[in-house]
């Protein structure tokens, strides 16, 4: 008898598994990977360019470790805008990448379809822990996102940043005439991270000789617990519950002032929106502080070293006319992007790009592509520093829940680039980086440079 | 065609034409009018080319979208007469219309 063909099995699997229907276990199953005798930037490069669409599972940190997603992200762009990975599922429910400019406008801009909220999942590609979900108002949905973010929000005003801007130059000029002559260090750690880090403290006025707490937390909280050698699961929950109990001391010390001091804590303890919050949704809005203030500007700090580098025709250029400086800070942002993605989930049945979209469905808006879209950017994938219109760009993310603290960024960056281009005429990368092994952070470990003696 | 005065927060004041049906953010960029940024292009998703409309000419420069309002709710200095210049489109109806500009774009 001629077997059947089996109609429900050949369906493509096209929405998200419901999380109520879902096994979440820990370890995760195994990832599938690529059959490949040895996993380079080469050979995943060489894979991506030619393999089914369907079996990649760009969540995969080995892509993004070799620094290898471009080719596949530009196939997604042609090929399927609107794309579903089934693969791996198993792992991560499954998820639609959105990966071009336009419909990631329209998503980040439907905040009404497109929900935010940590109890569905939260901003990223993988689910929070449903055993430490940490509310925070980047994961949170109209009318609490609102008034939660407007209670931090004057800290990153315009005025506010003006009174910033001496203590950050003064910071800046101290870090930089620190650095040694002829000899090879890390950028990431002697510059990147060392500035990120002061100001992080400045803004929490958290102690500065224990700024590097800052560091780690921030690190911990994003860095992927399967990753050999991040901490465990559990260790990095303990290590979380550990950052709330010391903020919960300086919370203590704050939360009885007369009048709000205006450091972040101060401003969170004080604000009828916020004084009251339970102690994981206080852990929440500090790992979201703190991740927003620390790993975005540190990696935005290490990139453009190395994209000067890697184009010395715009290095020339700018040594030429420093006054670049300006949009050249955002060209780095935008070709940094240094938040992969963000990440939605829809609240209702709904069209995107053609696609149906399946309430409850995981919408995955990759800034990283939409940063390399040829249809909204012009040679995208050209780092120019005298770029027309560099502002426009998507790593801030757009709509509500854009970034807060986008003009600090820019003002550190500006300032850093300002006080290099008095002392350095010359800052040599010596070897590759070595990238974060992560969807969602993208950056860098280390990135060894010398500066000519 | 409108002719648009900006308005800078420290009081400098450029007046440009604006076609018709070009946005008024896309009108300062294009004049290389600093203190609007834009940044999003023109799709109320930033609140990057926050204004205030003159008084008098709220009736003429059309209605706010839920996405502006919800931008112009997270902007530095909201006011009454707020606006996001890239859903302001020149028409003849504003010709003469003055915008002023806050402190900073955020």
């Amino acid at each position: 008898m001629a077997t059947q063909p089996n109609l429900a099995a050949a369906a493509p699997i096209k929405h998200t598994v419901p999380r109520e229907q879902f096994e979440y276990t820990w370890p995760l199953p195994p990832r599938h990977r690529p059959d490949l005798p040895e996993y380079t930037a080469g050979s995943l490069s060489a894979y991506l360019a030619t393999a089914p669409l369907d079996e990649v599972d760009i969540a995969d940190p080995i892509y993004w470790e070799n620094d290898c997603h471009w080719t596949y992200f530009k196939r997604l762009r042609d090929e399927a805008p609107i794309h579903f990975t089934h693969h791996n599922s198993n792992r991560h429910r499954g998820y639609w990448s959105v990966t071009r400019w336009a419909d990631i406008m329209a998503v980040d801009t439907n905040h009404q379809v497109f929900s935010s909220d940590a109890h569905l999942g939260g901003i990223t590609l993988f689910d929070m822990d449903q055993d430490f979900i940490m509310p925070m108002f980047i994961a949170m949905d109209q009318p609490k996102h609102d008034v939660q973010r407007k209670a931090v929000n004057p800290i990153v005003s315009g005025s506010n940043l003006a009174a910033f801007e001496e203590l950050i130059r003064s910071r800046t000029q101290e870090v930089l005439d620190g650095l040694p002559r002829g000899e090879v260090f890390d950028w990431v750690d002697r510059v990147s991270i060392e500035l990120t880090s002061r100001m992080l403290a400045t803004l929490f006025d958290f102690p500065q000789e224990h700024r590097r707490k800052l560091t780690y937390w921030s690190d911990i909280a994003t860095a992927d617990p399967e990753v050999p050698g991040n901490l465990q699961k559990e260790e990095r929950q303990a290590v979380l519950m550990g950052m709330l109990q010391e903020f919960m001391g300086l919370w203590n010390a704050r939360v009885n002032d007369p009048e709000p001091k205006g450091d972040l804590i101060s401003m969170l303890a004080h604000n009828p929106a916020t004084r009251d919050m339970p102690p994981m949704e206080f852990m929440g809005n500090l790992v979201l502080l703190i991740v927003g203030g620390n790993d975005t500007t540190r990696n935005s700090i290490s990139g453009g070293l190395k994209f000067l580098n890697d184009n010395p025709a715009e290095y020339a250029k700018l040594r030429a006319n420093p006054e670049l400086i300006e949009s050249m800070v955002s060209e780095i942002i935008r070709y940094q992007t240094p938040l992969a993605h963000m990440r939605r989930t829809a609240l209702e049945d709904t069209i995107l790009g053609g696609q149906h979209i399946a309430k409850g469905d995981k919408i995955i808006m990759w800034y990283v592509s939409g940063n390399r879209d040829e249809r909204a950017i012009e040679n995208p994938d050209a780092f120019i520093i005298d770029r027309p219109r560099a502002r426009q760009h998507m790593s801030f993310g757009f709509g509500i829940h854009r970034c807060v603290g986008n003009r600090l960024a820019e003002l550190q960056l500006k300032i850093l680039w300002e006080e290099i281009m008095k002392r350095f005429d010359n800052i040599e990368v010596v070897e590759a980086p070595e990238r974060v092994p992560s969807a969602f952070v993208k950056g860098y470990k280390s990135l060894m440079v010398r500066i000519p003696a | 065609m409108a002719k648009i005065t900006y308005v800078a927060h420290d009081g400098a004041s450029t007046t440009v034409d604006v076609a018709d049906g070009v946005s008024l953010m896309e009108g300062a960029l294009q004049n290389g009018i600093s203190g609007i940024d834009g940044d999003c292009g023109g799709n109320a998703a930033c609140a990057t080319c926050h204004v205030y409309v003159a008084e008098g000419w709220g009736d003429r420069t059309g209605s706010i979208s839920e996405l502006e309002e919800a931008m112009l709710d997270l902007a530095d200095g909201r006011q009454a007469n707020s606006r996001l210049a890239c859903q302001i489109k020149a028409s003849a109806d504003l010709d003469g219309l003055v915008l002023n500009m806050p402190e900073t774009q955020h």
